[in-house]
């Protein structure tokens, strides 16, 4: 396989004395929906926040050709990586608009009101509620909107950590409906989930993630078919 | 009658100075997440800087104001980039203790270079009073509310309207979240710090302007009573500064007037514990609930 347009090699985060991700490699490869499944506390929003650059890691991480390891945190949009993070973290006190204007910060003026009409295609509800205050709308308008801003950049990998967290099913279906889209339209998208039924169907392949390690890897169906895998993460 | 509207107007001054001050304890905390206490001793800076360029290098009034801002707003710049940014990241008990240190730092310089005695502010702008149906209003104290009104406005028009407002208000609320968005939280503290300072300059012109004599230990009470009001206000609210700022200077000149001048600190104090007992969060600090 060539060079990723993520590439993880031998990386490891510690938290003081703490190791949450140990000498961890893997790949992205352009246009692909990569996911990153394990049991809370596997070190999947430690692997995706040191990507990100929010968290010093050792080891080396490559993004479309270039090392991020000098890279400062808030230098890494530019570079066409974007994150919804886990818990959503939108700009609760800050209104609908003001959350995608920040998630446009880096792109020039002229092109952001093009590039909000667009999240607003694909995410009706937000133009409704758009001079709404973010921490009044429900949860799952909320992970809309951080979807939204962190498309505001128009990135070339997207990594979300646990989009479907705390949604009611229709909802997680909506959401993963949309991942496909994005997918389909160009994005690269780097997945983590604890639902791992759901992150496996609609990825092409699939990394398990236990205790700060790698323990498995390949294509989406064949972990979809282990047994190992379904003992652990998919109910028996 | 008479005697209640001018003890409102000059406790409207004096809340104007306390509420530019007020400013930039409240950016600082919101933004920087930390107390600024070397933030009084700006002021104190600034009064000297203004002594500096007129009295002594015989600058025009309008490079006094400028020189006093530029010096204030520089100082600010380096507080922040060698004393407090090294600590980021460190316990905020850390952070309080040099901030403490710095305001030290600053009181005992300005003793080295100006000595203890005071010096008075030159008087620059002059002014004529305003009577208005048998009220004398002073220049200075006009002055001092209509720059104050105009920094009000402009402050809160940049903070609700420009991205660079957004983003010290995003900054505030999740620095992880404004580092995603490609905002550098660092640029943005400086910056916080920046305006602050310059703030800072502006309430040393206005406290210059009507209150003359300066010392090395000038900035300190004043700065203690700004603090003092953006607790007040809501620490971290931009509107609960403006607000506490005006309020306590109020309170202030109205319990000297109609109480007793020994008592009117210890009546200030007292109505901001009275206001933190009623309402922990102060007059406009506001939570806002995480939704699941
Ligand atoms: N800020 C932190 N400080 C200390 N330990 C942490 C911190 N964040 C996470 N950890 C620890 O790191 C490990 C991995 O956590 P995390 O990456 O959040 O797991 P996951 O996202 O897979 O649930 C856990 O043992 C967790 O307790
Ligand atoms: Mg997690």
């Amino acid at each position: 396989m060539s060079e990723g347009i993520l590439s993880v090699q031998n990386m490891s985060v510690s938290y003081g004395s703490i190791h949450a991700v140990k000498n961890i490699s893997f790949e992205v490869q352009e246009g692909e929906i990569v996911t990153l499944i394990g049991a809370n506390g596997a070190g999947k929003s430690t692997t995706l926040n040191a990507i990100a650059r929010l968290l010093p890691a050792s080891g080396e991480i490559r993004f479309a050709g270039d090392s991020l390891m000098h890279v400062p945190g808030h230098a890494v949009l530019k570079k066409g990586l974007a994150m919804v993070p886990e818990g959503r973290r939108i700009f609760l006190r800050m209104s609908v608009e003001e959350n995608l204007e920040m998630g446009a910060y880096i792109t020039p003026r002229s092109s952001m009101q093009e590039q909000m009409e667009d999240v607003f295609r694909r995410f009706p509800r937000l133009e409704e509620r758009r001079s709404q205050i973010a921490g009044t709308l429900s949860g799952g308008e909320q992970q809309m909107l951080a979807m939204g801003r962190a498309l505001m950049s128009k990135p070339k990998l997207l990594m979300m950590d646990e989009p479907s967290m705390g949604l009611a099913p229709i909802l997680v279906e909506q959401i993963f409906g949309i991942i496909r889209e994005l997918n389909a339209a160009g994005t690269t998208i780097l997945l983590v989930e604890q639902n791992a039924q759901a992150a496996l169907s609609v990825a092409d392949r699939g990394y398990v993630m236990e205790t700060g390690r790698i323990v498995m890897s390949g294509k989406a169906e064949e972990l979809l078919a282990s047994p190992a895998v379904k003992k652990a993460y998919l109910g028996g | 009658m008479i005697e209640f509207i001018k003890t409102l107007i000059s406790g409207l001054g004096l809340g104007s100075i306390y509420a530019l001050i007020a400013l930039g304890y409240t950016m600082v905390y919101g933004i920087a997440k930390m107390l600024n206490f070397a933030h009084g001793d700006v002021i104190m800076v600034g009064a000297y800087a203004g002594i500096v360029a007129f009295t002594s290098a015989g600058l025009p009034p309008v490079f006094t104001v400028f020189l006093s801002v530029a010096a204030c707003t520089l100082l600010g710049v380096l507080i922040e980039r060698f004393a407090y940014k090294p600590l980021r990241g460190a316990s905020s008990l850390s952070v309080l203790i040099t901030a403490i240190g710095m305001s030290y730092l600053l009181q005992n310089l300005a003793l080295m270079i100006f000595g203890s005695q005071q010096q008075a502010y030159p008087q620059y702008v002059k002014l004529p009073s305003v009577t208005l149906g048998g009220i004398t209003i002073d220049g200075i104290t006009l002055l001092t509310l209509g720059v104050t009104a105009l920094i009000m406005i402009g402050m809160s028009l940049f903070i609700n309207r420009t991205r660079l407002g957004k983003a010290m208000r995003a900054v505030a609320e999740d620095r992880g979240a404004a580092e995603l968005m490609g905002i550098s939280v660092d640029k943005t503290i400086a910056l916080t710090f920046a305006i602050g300072s310059a703030l800072a300059a502006v309430a040393s012109i206005c406290y210059g302007l009507t209150y003359v004599y300066i010392k090395p230990t000038t900035g300190a009470m004043p700065g203690i009573k700004a603090f003092t009001a953006a607790v007040f206000g809501g620490i971290g609210s931009i509107p609960g500064a403006m607000l506490g700022g005006i309020a306590l200077g109020v309170i202030e000149q109205m319990a000297k007037t109609y109480i007793s001048p020994l008592w009117a600190d210890a009546i200030v104090f007292a109505v901001l514990v009275l206001v933190l007992v009623i309402r922990p969060t102060g007059l406009m600090g506001k939570e806002v609930q995480e939704k699941v």
